[in-house]
């Protein structure tokens, strides 16, 4: 019984919300991942579009919500997630048009656009903070769990349980299909082909007759769709923080790394790995080992590796470490 | 016109703006963005160090200038006698115990034990290194911390004169930079821009969670000034008699005085690194580091140890970042770990200086004032820009409230746009670099 208690304990507190938080990054991560196959630079400006399409959603639900539109048990923010994404797409485009195409056809050297990243950074914090305000919004409407701690218990007899929120079912569920749908893309199709072989060897994919700016067209439509995507889930499961975007880019760009930046399942397997490592590392195991342990041995400290404020910190020293013993990542993506 | 035609002309055009405000607003609102133009051009001068003379982007620039606030706060902050007897000898005792760690792990790694050896027993005494640290070092700091936390909960600092933690904050981010450093620099440029975006936020949480050292998000406020105090000039009887004979108003007179002296020793630290950047640039000492930006492998090949030199400006460039931050805290009077946004600190240096011209020293002191300026002055003229654009609507109308209330952000909106545009247009900024 005890054994299952220390589980029920570790999937409420790590495991569950692990999982989520791993999603949401990778969702990030995958749009940092293919901007870097495709345009071959670190898009600083990543995270800032993960909260423009969370905005542009947020500001559909409130119109949504004056019109008396709501998606019952769910979240009415997820009804307008489609509009959100057209509307970051078009902003993607609008900065790939504007700003990027310049340095392309000019052959720039990444640090430009590094450079010119970190100029539209700027702009879209400041757009966004100009219309939404600098404070903190929450818009799920939601039920919040589908069965809380309280439910958990008294079905299974346990002293401790876990909960399902509702934003974190939604969050897992939606990763795996928006991935699955992804892998298929790129793996299975004619178009998703061209841009893997673009991705892999510009020149000779130009001598084949692949369309340059079609593929680069195409990968800030996937890119903008899953940072829609990101940002959203992400607003629904905590709250939504203008400025806590600009701190996730390194949570975000350490899952990419880690998994081999350019590779999408590396990105993908990356986020998970950020997530679970930062709530594994921060996480107080003080009851755990009261249930596995004898009980002449339970601990008397929190037994806890490292404070919660540090939770940043993990993905920063998971990536130094990568960085230094393998800084391919995992599966092996491109060095810068 | 001539390059110093052009130079004194963006120059003089940039302080009739500054002389503008003071006219038109008030000349202490003039001043206190005087004194803020020198410390961004200050932290600029050692971004364009690293950006500039050897091509390093270090994304850390609010961490280093944070570091130097730090070291205000140790300097000059009087000591907690009473947090000191508490725990003073505890926190002394995981200092060392740390030092002599480090020592350990760097001698096992060094030594010339096998390999397999060394990852068995480097882990394992980092291991027993932090239980150790956390045994003798967390007790000791819960008691500093319990010991009135409302008004003190830290150890407070040596209650040395302020102006001497300028250069202990620049010794500091310098030790630090090291380092980092050790650890980052092999990277190739972007992973170094990552990297250090995380060490900067790492340093932050840091700074915001030792309570026993800054007191953390509550915050250290009444630092000592280098220079007197508005209400002793306005008890001061010389200080009297002065404003009456010229017939000054005596408390703006007082808070303009401060706020000269300031200037004073500020521009005095401004004109010091701007020459030594200025001969180290012109020196053989920085054409091997343009060179090395310009193509490593031929400068390696000419037998240039392109690693040790790339450390050696991060950390010079570093520590001019933490002497900056030094100052600013020393001109704020108090330490406010929650201030340090990188949109602030770090990207709006980098703006600074590639506005000004990367490689350009000339460059990175307009672009330090004039991007400071605009910064400053972005707030009144978004403010002006929504007023004037939503003037047809009425004034309870709920966009333009909306807008009005956010028009400070459109400084962000500023920075990027020019940003964007002196990159595409000018991308060798106000100063190009000279050959």
């Amino acid at each position: 019984m005890d054994f299952f208690n220390a589980i029920a304990l570790i999937t409420n507190f790590i495991l569950l919300p692990g999982l989520t938080y791993g999603s949401q990054l990778a969702l990030g991560a995958l749009g940092v991942t293919l901007i870097y196959a495709v345009l071959r630079f670190s898009n600083f400006a990543h995270g800032e579009i993960m909260s423009f399409g969370a905005m542009v959603c947020i500001l559909f639900t409130w119109l949504g919500q004056s019109y008396g539109i709501s998606f019952g048990f769910l979240p009415t923010a997820l009804l307008f997630v489609p509009v959100a994404m057209i509307f970051t797409i078009l902003y993607c485009i609008f900065i790939e048009k504007f700003v990027f195409s310049y340095y392309r056809k000019k052959k720039s050297n990444p640090i430009i656009f590094l450079i010119a990243s970190i100029g539209v950074m700027f702009f879209t914090a400041g757009l966004i903070r100009f219309i939404i305000g600098p404070s903190d919004q929450s818009f799920n409407d939601g039920v919040r769990f589908i069965f809380t701690v309280r439910e958990f218990k008294a079905l299974t007899g346990l002293n401790e349980g876990f909960g399902l929120k509702t934003s974190q079912a939604i969050t897992i569920l939606t990763t795996i299909i928006l991935c699955s749908l992804l892998f298929f893309f790129l793996n299975s199709t004619r178009t998703g082909k061209s841009m893997r072989a673009f991705s892999d060897n510009e020149d000779l994919a130009l001598l084949s007759g692949i369309d340059p700016n079609k593929v680069v067209l195409l990968t800030w439509i996937i890119a903008g769709g899953l940072a829609t995507f990101a940002g959203v889930l992400y607003g629904l499961d905590k709250i939504y923080k203008p400025f806590i975007f600009l701190q996730m880019l390194l949570p975000i760009f350490s899952a990419a790394i880690v998994g081999g930046v350019g590779n999408p399942l590396g990105a993908f397997i990356g986020g998970y790995i950020i997530a679970l490592s930062e709530l594994f590392v921060t996480f107080a195991y003080k009851k755990v080992l009261g249930y596995l342990l004898p009980e002449n041995l339970e601990p008397t400290t929190m037994m806890q590796f490292l404070s919660t404020d540090y939770k940043f910190a993990v993905s920063f020293i998971i990536l130094v470490i990568v960085l230094i013993i393998k800084p391919t990542g995992i599966f092996s993506g491109k060095t810068i | 016109m001539t390059n110093i035609q052009r130079r004194a002309f963006i120059f003089f055009s940039f302080f009739i703006a500054i002389m503008f405000i003071g006219f038109f607003q008030s000349w202490n609102v003039a001043l206190g963005i005087f004194n803020l133009c020198i410390i961004s051009a200050i932290m600029a001068l050692g971004v364009n160090i690293q950006l500039g003379y050897a091509g390093i982007f270090n994304a850390g620039v609010m961490g280093f200038a944070a570091l130097g606030g730090l070291a205000a706060v140790i300097i000059s902050y009087p000591p907690v006698p009473e947090t000191i007897e508490l725990g003073g000898s505890g926190v002394f005792l995981s200092l060392v115990i740390l030092l002599v760690g480090a020592a350990t792990v760097t001698f096992i790694y060094k030594s010339p034990l096998s390999s397999s050896i060394k990852k068995l027993t480097i882990p394992l005494t980092i291991l027993m290194l932090l239980i150790l640290f956390n045994l003798v070092g967390s007790p000791a700091i819960e008691r500093i911390e319990a010991f009135e936390p409302a008004a003190s909960g830290f150890l407070g600092g040596f209650g040395l004169p302020i102006i001497l933690s300028w250069f202990v904050g620049g010794i500091l981010a310098g030790i630090v930079a090291f380092l980092i450093g050790k650890l980052t620099l092999g990277l190739r440029s972007d992973y170094l821009a990552i990297a250090t975006l995380g060490i900067a936020e790492v340093i932050i949480y840091f700074l915001k969670n030792e309570d026993w050292l800054t007191r953390g998000v509550k915050n250290v406020n009444g630092l000592p000034r280098p220079v007197p105090y508005e209400v002793d000039l306005q008890g001061n009887a010389w200080f009297i008699e002065l404003c009456e004979r010229y017939n000054f108003p005596l408390v703006e007179t007082s808070s303009i005085v401060v706020k000269i002296s300031y200037c004073l020793l500020f521009s005095g630290i401004l004109i010091t690194i701007f020459i030594l950047s200025e001969i180290a640039l012109k020196s053989p000492w920085g054409r091997m580091m343009r060179a090395i930006r310009d193509n490593e492998i031929s400068a390696r090949a000419m037998g240039k140890n392109v690693k040790a030199r790339h450390l050696e400006i991060f950390i010079i460039g570093s520590a001019i970042v933490g002497l900056a931050g030094a100052m600013l805290t020393t001109l704020e009077g108090q330490f406010t770990p929650t201030t340090y946004q990188p949109l602030r600190f770090t990207f709006t240096v980098w703006v600074m200086v590639i506005i000004g011209g990367t490689g350009n020293n000339y460059g990175s002191l307009i672009g330090g004032f004039l991007v400071w300026f605009l910064w400053v002055e972005a707030e009144p003229l978004g403010l002006y820009l929504v007023e004037l654009l939503t003037s047809p609507l009425s004034d309870t109308n709920p966009l333009r409230i909306q807008l009005i209330t956010n028009a400070a952000h459109m400084r962000y909106i500023m920075m990027g746009l020019l940003l964007l545009l002196v990159l595409r247009f000018a991308p060798k900024g106000i100063f190009p670099e000279g050959r």
